[in-house]
């Protein structure tokens, strides 16, 4: 069936409704990355007003040419022409297809889709980059929180140069693989989470007994030389030794953020 | 036949002045009218009873003549019902999503409209500013006359809309609407969302120690919108392109043209957009990502391999890089092709091509931008890389 203008306004508003909530709350971090949110919000104020002016356009059109609501027994002869029938055979519909558009709206409101978590990360191989160098980490002995990006590329590609014989704090979401050995994973996304690839960490020394995937954590540890591959595309991944690990909330932003330019 | 009727369309049709407006324009005062258009006396001598001819309801109301008139179920309350129903049945609907497959399913799908919807809204104000404001003659004298000169000028001006490929497809149609010549047009199609200064710097970035890519993917982008262009100009013939669904308004004012158009782009496109999102959400959900490994141990087989990924993936361009960059077990070629066939051919891409330009364009287009790509992409990569 295909679509009129009102039920075309109403998906037009309500998509748009849909962006503006989707990019005034942390909903649209799950999706796409934080340099969006202005186009996010610019585009879904131009749904709505498309929305708006569709509504309009059609009252001003139809004022003139919809029948009395109450008709008079002698109807008046119209100084005008009557504008109908078109030329154009459909002019105000659009084809079925567009009925397609209630998807996306239904799962941005009604399911919210969490962010990307250990089902794709364990199906993709890490993705870890070589950096253009590494810069020397602050001098002291507190524990000192890196990302789970960070960790890894000073682990592989630095050696642990700066890493060793310091605590560290890295969170992340757990994961485990086939065989069940558990990893600390971050989602690294550049524009959008369909290209969303996972930076792993694999886990050693006080692991917690029970892990449930997907748990975000935030563990402690220091860092060891161990390392093994991922099954995946056989890049490297680097252990950490836990000393100990806690729950923590899901951050604002569930992915990582650093390859974004 | 009552007086009554036929007497409006006899002023109608000889003496009242304003006969003279043309058929298409609004009406400019909201004069009471006769409830039976004039197009009706000649066939329905309808009774002169003032009953309106179907108690449509009011969302039908201002429809022309057609069968959703009499049908009780208009779009817009099946639209109602449809969202009443998904509020109603939120609950078994979540726990239905709720096995990781189908939420990562969910994830990607909304993923990619999300963040496609600004760059489409974006093109598709950018083709309904063309196709209101821009006077044909404007692309009459920006471009050379002859096509064959106007497909490279047209390929190389792509490199100023920044953006991705969502924003091309609606800026194409228009152009094409505005008289442009189709090959100029599809060059201009094809080589925007891979040459403009957004993609070009992502791509620098991604591959920091390999600058001659950014050359490359300039080079052969050019030249496979460039050689599309010039194919179409060759054996492209104009009834493969779907004519234009909407005729040049004429008599609406500026303002109704250019909403009109914008509503028209979004409801079209935005269709087309999501089908493709849901065929690149159902491969990455799938689809096993060992195939690729075992492809990658063979030159040309890596090539065709990661060709074929970027038509699946379908990720923004200003994100391939970066993806390119991750799948280091390629050879540098077999990456350049997935960068090159990536912004000018994917399944959400082909979906709105369809929908744009008509299935019969898409279904010889798409083949034959994918197979060029494949084949420049191979030969770039053989000089520069």
């Amino acid at each position: 069936m295909t679509l009129n203008r009102h039920a075309q306004a109403a998906l037009l508003f309500l998509t748009g409704a849909a962006l503006l909530h989707a990019g005034t709350t942390d909903l649209y971090l799950r999706y796409v990355k934080p340099g969006l949110q202005p186009l996010l919000l610019a585009s879904g104020a131009v749904l709505i007003a498309t929305a708006a002016a569709t509504l309009w356009y059609e009252r001003k059109q139809t004022r003139g040419k919809t029948p009395d609501p109450h008709p008079h027994p002698h109807p008046q002869p119209s100084p005008h022409p009557h504008p109908q029938p078109s030329p154009h055979p459909h002019p105000h519909h659009e084809p079925g297809i567009s009925w397609l558009l209630v998807l996306p709206l239904l799962a941005l409101i009604l399911v919210a889709p969490p962010a990307l978590g250990s089902y794709s990360a364990m199906r993709t191989g890490t993705a870890l980059q070589q950096p253009y160098g590494t810069t020397p980490l602050p001098p002291g002995r507190t524990p000192l929180h890196l990302t789970v990006v960070d960790y890894a590329t000073r682990a592989v590609y630095d050696h642990g140069r700066s890493l060793t014989g310091r605590p560290l704090t890295v969170t992340g979401f757990v994961a485990l693989d086939a065989r069940g050995r558990p990893y600390l994973v971050r989602m690294a996304l550049t524009c959008c989470a369909a290209d969303a690839q996972p930076v792993k960490i694999a886990l050693t020394g006080h692991v917690p007994p029970i892990l449930q995937p997907d748990t975000w954590l935030a563990v402690t540890g220091t860092y060891t030389s161990r390392r093994t591959t991922d099954p995946v595309n056989h890049r490297p991944i680097p252990y950490l030794r836990v000393t100990g690990a806690h729950p923590v909330p899901t951050p604002h932003d569930p992915y990582d953020e650093t390859w974004n330019t | 036949m009552s007086t009554a009727h036929t007497a409006p369309p006899e002023r109608a049709d000889g003496t009242a002045p304003p006969a003279s407006a043309p058929p298409t324009s609004a009406p400019p005062a909201p004069v009471p009218q006769s409830s039976v258009p004039p197009a009706s006396v000649p066939q329905s001598p309808v009774p002169p009873a003032p009953v309106p001819p179907a108690p449509a309801p009011p969302s039908s109301a201002s429809e022309p003549p057609d069968p959703e008139q009499r049908a009780p179920l208009t779009s817009s309350l099946l639209l109602t019902v449809v969202l009443l129903l998904a509020v109603v049945a939120q609950g078994p609907l979540r726990r239905a999503l709720g096995a990781p497959v189908m939420q990562t399913w969910m994830t990607v799908f909304t993923a990619v409209v999300v963040q496609a919807l600004p760059f489409l809204v974006l093109g598709v104000l950018l083709s309904a500013a063309i196709a209101v404001f821009v006077p044909p003659s404007f692309f009459a004298r920006a471009l050379p006359r002859h096509p064959a000169l106007a497909v490279p000028v047209a390929g190389a001006a792509g490199a100023v809309l920044p953006g991705c490929e969502c924003a091309s497809v609606p800026v194409a149609g228009a152009l094409v609407r505005r008289g442009v010549t189709p090959a100029a047009a599809l060059a201009f199609l094809l080589s925007a969302p891979a040459i403009n200064p957004i993609v070009l710097t992502a791509t620098a970035v991604a591959f920091p120690r390999d600058p001659r890519m950014v050359v490359a993917r300039l080079v052969a982008s050019l030249l496979v919108a460039c050689a599309m262009g010039w194919l179409w100009q060759r054996l492209g013939r104009p009834d493969w392109l779907r004519p234009a669904d909407r005729a040049v308004h004429h008599g609406e004012g500026k303002g109704a043209a250019f909403w009109g158009s914008v509503r028209h782009d979004v409801m079209h496109a935005g269709g087309f957009l999501v089908l493709g999102a849901m065929a690149a959400a159902t491969l990455k959900a799938v689809a096993p990502a060992s195939w690729l490994e075992r492809a990658a141990a063979h030159p040309f087989l890596a090539v065709l391999a990661l060709a074929v990924l970027a038509v699946v993936l379908s990720i923004c361009s200003e994100a391939d890089a970066f993806v390119a960059a991750s799948l280091s077990q390629f050879s540098l070629t077999a990456r350049l092709a997935f960068l090159v066939v990536g912004p000018m051919i994917d399944l959400k891409l082909f979906a709105m091509q369809a929908g744009t330009f008509g299935r019969g364009f898409a279904l010889r287009f798409a083949p034959a931008t994918f197979v060029l790509a494949v084949l420049v992409s191979l030969l770039t990569g053989a000089v520069l890389l």
